[in-house]
C-alpha cells in the first residue's frame, strides 16, 4: 500500500518530534532532512498543531515540538488527519453492482480491515523502538564508516 | 505513599482459578468456569515445560495470567511457542503486569527449545492487539482465515 506524500511527512515529522519530545525542531531542519519544500512542510506541520500532536514555539531557536503522549498515539491518529483510509469510495464505479464487484469489494475491504487495523495498534513509542531496532540492524550490517554514525542518528 | 508491591509470575495453581475466572469473567463479559478448569487440568502445575499456564500475583493476590503452548508443525511451521490467552485485572494495568507475564512465557518457551512466539486475536482488540506491538510483534507470514460452516 502507499500513503499520500502528506501522510508520509506527517509521520516523518512526528517522529521527528517524539523522538526528543523536549526539543523545538525548526521546520527548515525537517525540511532539509527528507528534501521537501519547507511551504509543503509547514501546511502539514500546520495541519499537525491544530490537531494537537504538535504545538509551535516561538522566538530564538523556534519551531515545533511533540505536544501529544507517544505511548497512546497511533500511527492511525496522524493518518488519519490526511488521508480516509478504507473510508467508503466516495463515487460508485461502473460494475460495483455486480456480483463479480460486490465480490472484488469484499476482497479490497478485507484489505483494508487489516491495514486499519495495523495502523491503530502501533503507538508513535512503539515505531521508534521499531526504528531504534532498524537503527541497530543497520550498524550491525554496515562496517564502520567515518561519519555513517553520526547521520544515523540525526534521523529518528 | 506505600511502595507499590513487588510483582511475581509463578505457575497457576489451583487455589488460583477463582480470580483468573473473575478476570477473565470482568474482561471478556463471559463467565467460563468449566473450560478454565479443563485448561487448568491440561495447562496447569507447570510440569510441562511446552505447556504454560503462569499467574501474575501481589501481595499473594492474582492480578493476571497468561497460558501457552508449544505447537509443532503446523502447515509446517517449525515448533514455536503459542500464546492463546493474557490478562491483567484492569485495575491493575498500566504497572508493566502484561509485559513481565508475556516476558516468563517466552522465557519458557526458550527453555522448552523454541525461538519464536506467535499469537492470534480478533483485528479490533486494538488494547491487547497494541499491548503485543509494543513488546516487538509484528505481523508472521500465517493469515487466519475463517469460514461461515451455517451457510
Amino acid at each position: 500500500m502507499k500513503l499520500q506524500k502528506n501522510t508520509r511527512l506527517a509521520l516523518f515529522s512526528v517522529l521527528e518530534f517524539a523522538s526528543d519530545p523536549t526539543r523545538h525542531i525548526a521546520a527548515g531542519e525537517i525540511a532539509q532532512r527528507y528534501g521537501v519544500s519547507s511551504h509543503h512542510l509547514a501546511k502539514v506541520l500546520s495541519e499537525l498543531a491544530r490537531a494537537g500532536v504538535v504545538e509551535s514555539v516561538r522566538g530564538v531557536g523556534g519551531g515545533y515540538r511533540f505536544a501529544a503522549n507517544a505511548r497512546r498515539l497511533t500511527l492511525m491518529d496522524v493518518v488519519s488527519l490526511f488521508e480516509d483510509l478504507g473510508g467508503e469510495p466516495s463515487r460508485r464505479e461502473e460494475g460495483d453492482d455486480t456480483p463479480v464487484g460486490r465480490a472484488l469489494a469484499a476482497v479490497l475491504s478485507e484489505i483494508d480491515e487489516i491495514a486499519k487495523a495495523t495502523f491503530s495498534t502501533i503507538t508513535l513509542a512503539t515505531m521508534l523502538r521499531l526504528i531504534e531496532r532498524q537503527r541497530a540492524e543497520a550498524s550491525r550490517a554496515a562496517p564502520a564508516r567515518p561519519g555513517a554514525a553520526r547521520a544515523a542518528r540525526r534521523a529518528p | 505513599m506505600a511502595p507499590a508491591p513487588a510483582i511475581r509470575v509463578r505457575p497457576a495453581r489451583r487455589g488460583d482459578l477463582d480470580a483468573v475466572f473473575a478476570i477473565d469473567a470482568r474482561v471478556t463479559g463471559v463467565p467460563k468456569r468449566d473450560y478454565w478448569l479443563a485448561l487448568y487440568r491440561r495447562y496447569g502445575g507447570g510440569r510441562d515445560p511446552g505447556r504454560q499456564f503462569l499467574v501474575a500475583t501481589a501481595d499473594e493476590r492474582v492480578i493476571g495470567f497468561v497460558i501457552g503452548e508449544v505447537r509443532d508443525w503446523e502447515f509446517g511451521s517449525p515448533p514455536c511457542g503459542w500464546v492463546f490467552g493474557i490478562d491483567v485485572d484492569p485495575q491493575a494495568r498500566l504497572a508493566g503486569v502484561g509485559t513481565r507475564l508475556l516476558q516468563a512465557i517466552c522465557d519458557g518457551f526458550r527453555r522448552a527449545g523454541v525461538d519464536r512466539v506467535r499469537t492470534m486475536l480478533a483485528r479490533d482488540n486494538h488494547l491487547v492487539l497494541s499491548f503485543f506491538r509494543s513488546q516487538g510483534m509484528m505481523a508472521g507470514p500465517f493469515i487466519p482465515l475463517e469460514m461461515d460452516l451455517s451457510r
